[in-house]
């Protein structure tokens, strides 16, 4: 019998094709970003001191990355206890909620925007004003599908009833069990919805724009409008800065133990 | 006097009910299997015992105290789980001192009595594992061992050997018992499985329908079953619909064969009766010149080697009879060999049947 040694060689032509169709837009992106702001002429990294050294790529960047921030942590204090409890105690409401959950993915972001100018308009300042309280609230709903699909997901995959009742037998409370129990049983599903929704509100454009709030998206539209090398070089370095700061997730979400967090067994 | 009741329990889901009204009374110390198929409510009134669900009607009362209401945390109730049920983000050693920990006792007690308790299960070797690094026998004893841990007033065990294969259910079920013992704990058992329920428990209580059909020792329910359903249930069991004829001598009749039973002595003339047989009282030999008295004249039908038995089941008339027989005795009766089957006039049992109503069957005979 003749054993296979490793994979086919068609495997690594089309993983080659899959690695040129994301390479090649970055590698082209990086070339162009080399070139000289006045001369157009290569190569210099003018457009990537150009950016460092500019104010706004600061400001905005922090305050994008505090709104991702912000909205990671009410999505998944808002969301995670209540899909515990759907899960748990009402299952039946299940599709309701998953159906609400596509609704930001069927309405656009700028009818969005408008009703939520609409409803929010007569609230105090300190959150119609400013970013960490109307956006903030906009990107949780702008951000609901990506939580509620990993989160469920990750209950799905575990035997929430038993768990929980393994747990409440021993003498846990309500809350310890979730923080105990439950959540790091559904770790990843949590950390596949902090990426998400941190590559939402890192990325989103449309509300920040007509809610006239400053963000990241919105310097590099502006830059990208108006000088063409330094818009290549904050293409790349934002695309870089993103995966740092999933990597970052990551490592801080990252556990100890081996667990798998699945949970077998019949019912 | 008793330490756990379950009083005139109620509990209906929607238009069924799960459970109407039983009671169940357990010494300190005792451990009773709560026996019965899909659907009895065996596990209903295990989960009120524990507190996950409330009943309608009645009360638990655990030590004279009334827990009806008391939410599960607070019960000190220890529970092993059909679901493999083990925290799969600790190891078996945090799984067992979970409990522990939620009630605040010191590091060194806790390391002391987590150690106690996985010598007590034989997994001391296994505490650094993680719940998918252990077999399911291996997660079970964890479990007994977590479910230990917090010395429960009383410990709650829902059929935790029906996902395990056959040889390690009987070990693990040797297990439990051995330390049930040791322990000396009042335990509850939820089973289908009659041997399992017969071999290790000091009373079993068969349910149907949501009600205790009959409780008593195993041995009391194997040789007197009180209802149709637990003479079907425990056990294999011969049943003969029949009227006494006459119940002075203990005469009755099934299918035109005339039977003579110590049991029918004293019964109303033309009363509907279930005579009940076990498979191994049933005498079988050879056929030479047709039925004597007491016996049923057949053929051997099929022959099932069960190891140091074989059951024949043999055809009468249309009565269908099963006999079980030593492997070597069973050689000389193959299939298709004409025998006799006497019925044993004092080994066989009697329970009346309602004049009016079939009463039976509820299980076919060919799936035991």
């Amino acid at each position: 019998m003749r054993l296979r040694r490793g994979p086919a060689l068609s495997s690594y032509f089309w993983l080659g094709v899959g690695a040129l169709y994301f390479i090649v837009p970055l590698f082209a992106t990086f070339l162009f970003s080399l070139n000289k702001n006045s001369t157009g002429k290569c190569c210099t990294l003018d457009s990537y001191s150009w950016v460092i050294h500019n104010g706004d790529f600061w400001h905005t960047l922090r305050v994008s990355l505090l709104l991702a921030v912000e909205t990671i942590v009410i999505s998944l204090l808002l969301f995670v206890p209540t899909i515990y409890w759907v899960h748990l105690k009402v299952p039946r409401l299940r599709p309701v909620i998953a159906f609400l959950a596509l609704i930001p993915f069927v309405v656009p972001p700028i009818i969005m925007v408008v009703g939520l100018l609409k409803v929010y308009k007569g609230t105090p300042d300190w959150f119609y004003a400013k970013p960490w309280g109307f956006l903030a609230a906009a990107y949780v709903i702008l951000a609901f599908p990506y939580t509620f699909f990993s989160l469920d997901a990750g209950f799905r995959a575990i035997d929430v009833h038993t768990l929980t009742e393994a747990s409440q037998s021993l003498g846990a409370s309500w809350p310890t069990t979730l923080l105990k129990v439950i959540l790091p049983n559904i770790r990843a599903a949590a950390l596949s919805a902090a990426f998400l929704t941190l590559a939402v509100v890192l990325g989103e454009f449309t509300i920040a724009n007509l809610a006239a709030f400053h963000t990241f998206p919105i310097f590099l539209q502006y830059v990208n409008e108006t000088q063409a090398y330094p818009a290549a070089a904050l293409t790349l370095m934002s695309f870089g800065l993103t995966w740092l700061a999933m990597l970052s997730l990551l490592l801080v979400g990252r556990k100890r133990g081996g667990s798998r967090g699945v949970v077998g067994g019949a019912r | 006097m008793a330490y756990l009741e379950l009083q005139n329990l109620h509990r209906d889901f929607g238009t069924v009910k799960a459970l109407n009204g039983i009671d169940i009374s357990l010494g300190e110390g005792e451990f009773l299997s709560l026996l019965g198929p899909s659907g009895c409510g065996k596990t209903t009134a295990l989960r009120l015992v524990a507190g996950f669900d409330r009943p309608d009607q009645g009360r638990i009362v655990v030590d004279g105290k009334d827990v009806t209401t008391i939410s599960p945390n607070k019960r000190d109730m220890g529970m092993v789980f059909q679901a493999y049920s083990l925290f799969p983000n600790m190891t078996a050693r945090q799984n067992v001192e979970f409990g522990l920990k939620i009630r605040g006792r010191d590091k060194a007690d806790r390391r002391n009595r987590v150690a106690e308790l996985l010598d007590l299960v034989g997994l001391e070797h296994a505490a650094d594992r993680y719940p998918h690094q252990l077999s399911g026998g291996m997660q079970q004893r964890v479990a007994l061992a977590r479910g230990l841990a917090i010395e429960p007033r009383v410990l709650l065990l829902d059929e935790p050997l029906s996902a395990l294969d056959a040889k390690v259910r009987v070990q693990l079920r040797e297990e439990i018992r051995r330390i049930q013992l040791e322990l000396g704990i009042t335990t509850l058992y939820v089973t289908h499985d009659q041997e399992e329920a017969l071999a290790i428990s000091d009373h079993v209580a068969v349910m149907y329908g949501g009600v205790i059909e009959q409780m008593g020792t195993p041995a009391e329910m194997y040789t007197s079953p009180a209802t149709p359903f637990v003479a079907e249930f425990i056990g294999t069991m011969n049943r003969l619909e029949a009227i006494v004829l006459d119940g002075a001598e203990g005469d009755v009749e099934h299918s035109g064969t005339r039977l003579r039973v110590a049991a029918a002595r004293g019964r109303r003339n033309g009363e509907r009766v279930l005579v009940l047989i076990r498979p191994e009282a049933l005498e079988l030999e050879a056929a030479t010149n047709g039925a004597s008295a007491n016996s049923f004249a057949g053929e051997v039908l099929t022959q099932t080697f069960l190891g140091p038995v074989t059951r024949l089941k043999v055809t009468s008339n249309g009565t269908s009879l099963i006999a079980d027989l030593s492997t070597a005795r069973a050689a000389a009766l193959p299939v298709g060999a004409r025998v006799v089957a006497k019925v044993p006039s004092e080994g066989a049992k009697l329970i009346s049947l309602p004049d009016d109503g079939p009463g039976l069957p509820v299980l076919d005979l060919d799936d035991q």
